[in-house]
């Protein structure tokens, strides 16, 4: 293949960025459920949610620290491989991106109090105070790097006169109109996912015959949020459905196959697309993609055919969309069964195939979120700052990013490998029932 | 005060900041691995391990501080640095990666791993010797601009003895500002037999660290004549830094007030990288680009101020909880919590 710099700094910006948000989604959500289970220990006196959150934390100390390493690459890579993107953007961005690292820096203090003073306060609500200072350090900073990430997708706060940037405005270029969809989805489904990962471990261990119901807490206490937060992700989802009609409709129409303007569009699942921009074989909902735009089956959903062809996105969006919103539809699925049952039907609700679903929650829901991802950035180009800076022409032209790309591919996959057995080694040689024992609990399954 | 020279001393201090918790933490992971080679890890490890734990993932964020900072100051940092040194920046990057993951999951994963220590001890001095190539390539001499961008010179770069002599004097400065820490820390336990070790460590560092200063300056003076000269100017902070020097050494010989002691060293280094930051100024590439014409605009700048100072008031009580609960309390720093 012939060595081309834009092409290999695309895929390594991929790959660090898929790599880091699996993890940055984990260090977002994964606090928030700590907190809940050390609370409800306290609350009821409950030991079971007390080592919850004590084993919670141990496997969360590894997935932060690989997050925290995979940031920092990512991080100095974005100067390293889109240079005069930074350079540009940087004048007009560096706020939010400046206050991230605040962010960090506050999460990362506290983490490190909280991790080592179990036991070391005379009231032990006072350590779990400590986790308020972490959910709200990972949660802003999850609000700073996206708003930098919308502030691409909706340029504002500058203007430019002959060819420089003037009259800059940093906290309207923050608070930019992609602001509120984005950040509220990617902290929503950040919430669900970690949700739906904590339920799939005791989904596993009560599937494996597990009977204690340390296992059954453990289930409720995340999967009746994973409800909650998968109903919010949908409609924060359809939310950003609206923004996108309004402030980037070649993302919407190149999602939906849309190449006409029109009311009463209907909204298109999957099917081929051939040369002509002909659809066959999709599902079609009547009226939904101008319901999505707008609300009203009437609602007029501007086409791909609209903008030049050098400044549409690539059409294979369409299929990430449409997978991201079905498995938001399923989880949502799984969560309402098991409430429904734990409700009306409790006898069937340890039943096989939910706790399978359950189990399969957590692949689908971290697949969710890299699709969603791809769906958003891939969606933008062919700019990397929208109407500004198209994406090609902000690459280093460093001739070494090949190199580059196989050192980080190998670095990934140490660090995936390595995080995978250390945290099967972990729980695996040191059981729940037994360390629950130790502590002198008496309930037998 | 002008906005750039406020901006640039701002992330001076941060750089100096992960100057001494980083040469620490990569120090410490050394003479783990060392004293595991030498049959004496049960001496140091356990210790180590409990100044380090809590406080790896803080010493990180002084480094991210630093980047993100200097490229929101400075954008144009991002172009011929960031154009320059893919291939030096991302060894460090990949360094790191390895060092800051293997290391928790040593710690908090397995029990013991002699990979997992290896690859601790031998990154913490591979990765100031890469880090410390961005100093290097500011003094000029080393990028070839042109209309296709900026390269590096990587012949010259391996070739030159000033940059040679840079990567010795952070090699040994780690480990002479490692033990000089491990020393007090040791004796805080009360751990005889640890704070006797690493004493001789740090007595043992402490000659070559000087000698390794001197190297650099000569190096230097073939090297970037210009900045040699303006170091001149300002001998006497030098000359104050070998006293700080000095003194430390006669207290750690003396076995006498660690804490006044390590605080010698901190402000050997203080003085040391002070001065050399002043006789840079204002360059930040030397001879293209300066905190001048590298700065931001004035409207970003004003705000990105103002997010640093509220930031340090949240910051620093935050900090000083960390360590009066880590550092400074004697039972925990004992190990008997
Ligand atoms: C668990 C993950 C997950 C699930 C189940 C969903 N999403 Fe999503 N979606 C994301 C995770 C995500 C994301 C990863 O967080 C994205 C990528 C960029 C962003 O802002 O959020 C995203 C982007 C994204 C965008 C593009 C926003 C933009 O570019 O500004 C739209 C329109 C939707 N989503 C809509 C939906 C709808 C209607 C869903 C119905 C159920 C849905 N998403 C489920
Ligand atoms: C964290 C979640 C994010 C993920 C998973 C992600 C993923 C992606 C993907 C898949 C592309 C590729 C588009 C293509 O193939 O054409 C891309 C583009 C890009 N993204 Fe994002 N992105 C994220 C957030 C951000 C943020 C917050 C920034 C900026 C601060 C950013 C900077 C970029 C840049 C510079 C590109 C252009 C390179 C390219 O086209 O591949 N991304 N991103
Ligand atoms: C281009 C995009 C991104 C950049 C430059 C970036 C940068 C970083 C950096 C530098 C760190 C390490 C901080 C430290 O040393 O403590 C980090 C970790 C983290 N990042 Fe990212 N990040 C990006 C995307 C994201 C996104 C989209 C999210 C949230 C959805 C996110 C959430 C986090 C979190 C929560 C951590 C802390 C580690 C943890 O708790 O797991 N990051 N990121």
């Amino acid at each position: 293949m012939q060595y081309d710099a834009v092409l290999y700094s695309r895929i390594l910006t991929e790959m660090t960025l898929a790599f880091h948000i699996l993890f940055a989604t984990i260090g977002v959500g994964v606090p928030v459920f700590i907190a809940l289970a050390q609370w409800m220990g306290l609350k009821h006196n409950d030991p079971h949610y007390l080592l919850l959150a004590r084993r919670w934390t141990r496997g969360f100390t590894i997935t932060v620290a690989v997050g925290v390493v995979t940031g920092t690459a990512i991080g100095l890579q974005l100067s390293l491989l889109w240079p005069s993107f930074m350079e540009q953007a940087g004048q007009l961005i560096a706020l939010p991106l400046f206050m991230e690292t605040f962010a960090f820096f506050f999460e990362a203090i506290f983490l490190g109090i909280y991790l080592y003073t179990w036991d070391r306060f005379k009231n032990p609500k006072t350590h779990l105070l400590l986790l308020i200072p972490v959910v709200i350090g990972s949660s802003l900073s999850a609000f700073f790097i996206t708003a930098v990430n919308a502030f691409m997708n909706t340029p504002q706060g500058f203007e430019i006169v002959n060819g420089t940037i003037m009259n800059i405005e940093p906290l309207k270029a923050m608070f930019n109109p992609a602001v509120p969809t984005k950040v509220g989805h990617v902290l929503v489904s950040a919430y669900m996912t970690s949700a739906f990962i904590l339920a799939a471990l005791a989904a596993y261990h009560l599937l494996r015959g597990r009977q204690h119901v340390y296992y059954k807490k453990a289930l409720r206490i995340t999967l009746i949020p994973a409800l909650v937060f998968s109903i919010a992700t949908a409609l924060v989802g359809d939310l950003s459905g609206k923004f996108l009609a309004e402030y980037q409709p070649e993302k919407l129409a190149a999602a939906e196959w849309h190449f006409e303007t029109e009311g009463e569009a209907p909204l298109l699942l999957f099917g081929k697309l051939d040369e002509e921009q002909n659809v066959s074989g999709a599902i079609k909902i009547p009226f939904a993609l101008s319901i999505l735009a707008g609300n009203l089956p009437s609602t007029e959903v501007i086409g791909l055919n609209e903008f030049p062809a050098d400044e549409r996105p690539p059409l294979y969006v369409h299929y990430l969309f449409d997978v991201m919103v079905t498995l938001g539809m399923l989880l949502i699925v799984i969560a309402l069964i098991y409430a429904v049952l734990s409700k009306w039907k409790p006898k069937k609700m340890y039943n096989k195939w939910l706790l399978r679903a359950v189990v399969l929650s957590a692949p689908m829901s971290l697949i969710a979120i890299e699709i969603g991802w791809i769906f958003a950035e891939v969606g933008r180009q062919p700019w990397i700052l929208r109407g500004y800076l198209k994406t090609a022409e902000a690459a280093t032209a460093s001739p070494h990013v090949g190199t580059m790309l196989v050192a980080f591919g190998a670095l990934y996959v140490l660090l995936g490998v390595g995080a995978v057995i250390v945290l099967r080694n972990m729980f695996k040689n040191n059981r729940a029932e037994d360390e629950l024992a130790a502590r002198g609990d008496s309930y037998v399954a | 005060m002008s906005l750039e020279l406020l901006g640039i001393s701002v992330l001076w201090i941060f750089l100096f900041g992960y100057l001494i918790v980083g040469s620490i933490d990569f120090g410490a992971g050394f003479f783990s691995l060392y004293s595991d080679w030498t049959g004496q890890k049960h001496i140091l490890h356990k210790m180590i391990q409990r100044y380090l734990s809590p406080v790896w993932e803080v010493t990180n964020v002084f480094l991210v501080f630093f980047f993100v900072g200097i490229v929101g100051f400075f954008p144009k940092t991002a172009y011929y640095f960031g154009s320059a040194l893919l291939v030096p920046a991302s060894i460090s990057i990949i360094l790191l990666a390895i060092r800051g993951s293997y290391y928790a999951f040593g710690t908090y994963g397995s029990k013991e791993n002699k990979v997992y220590s290896f690859i601790y001890g031998i990154t913490g001095v591979l990765i100031p010797a890469s880090l410390t190539t961005v100093l290097t390539i500011s003094e000029g001499g080393f990028l070839a601009i042109d209309k296709s961008g900026v390269h590096l010179k990587l012949k010259e770069l391996l070739t030159s003895p000033y940059s040679w002599s840079v990567v010795l004097v952070s090699l040994v400065s780690v480990l002479f500002i490692s033990a000089a820490f491990l020393t007090y820390y040791a004796r805080q336990a009360e751990d005889n037999k640890a704070e006797q070790l690493v004493r001789r460590y740090t007595l043992g560092w402490s000659i070559p660290s000087v000698a390794a200063g001197v190297l650099v300056f000569y190096a230097l003076r073939s090297h970037n004549p210009e900045h040699f000269a303006r170091m001149a100017d300002v001998s006497w902070m030098f000359v104050a830094s070998l006293v700080f020097f000095i003194a430390a050494i006669t207290l750690f010989y003396k076995q006498r007030a660690y804490g006044v002691a390590f605080f010698a060293v901190v402000m050997q280094y203080f003085t040391a990288f002070l001065a050399y930051g002043i006789s840079h100024y204002p360059y930040l590439l030397y001879p293209v680009l300066t905190i001048y014409d590298g700065f931001t605009n004035k409207t970003m700048a004003i705000y990105l101020v103002v997010a640093f100072i509220a930031g340090l008031l949240l910051l620093i009580p935050a900090l000083y909880l960390l360590l009066k609960l880590f550092l400074f309390n004697r039972k925990y720093v004992k190990g008997m919590e």
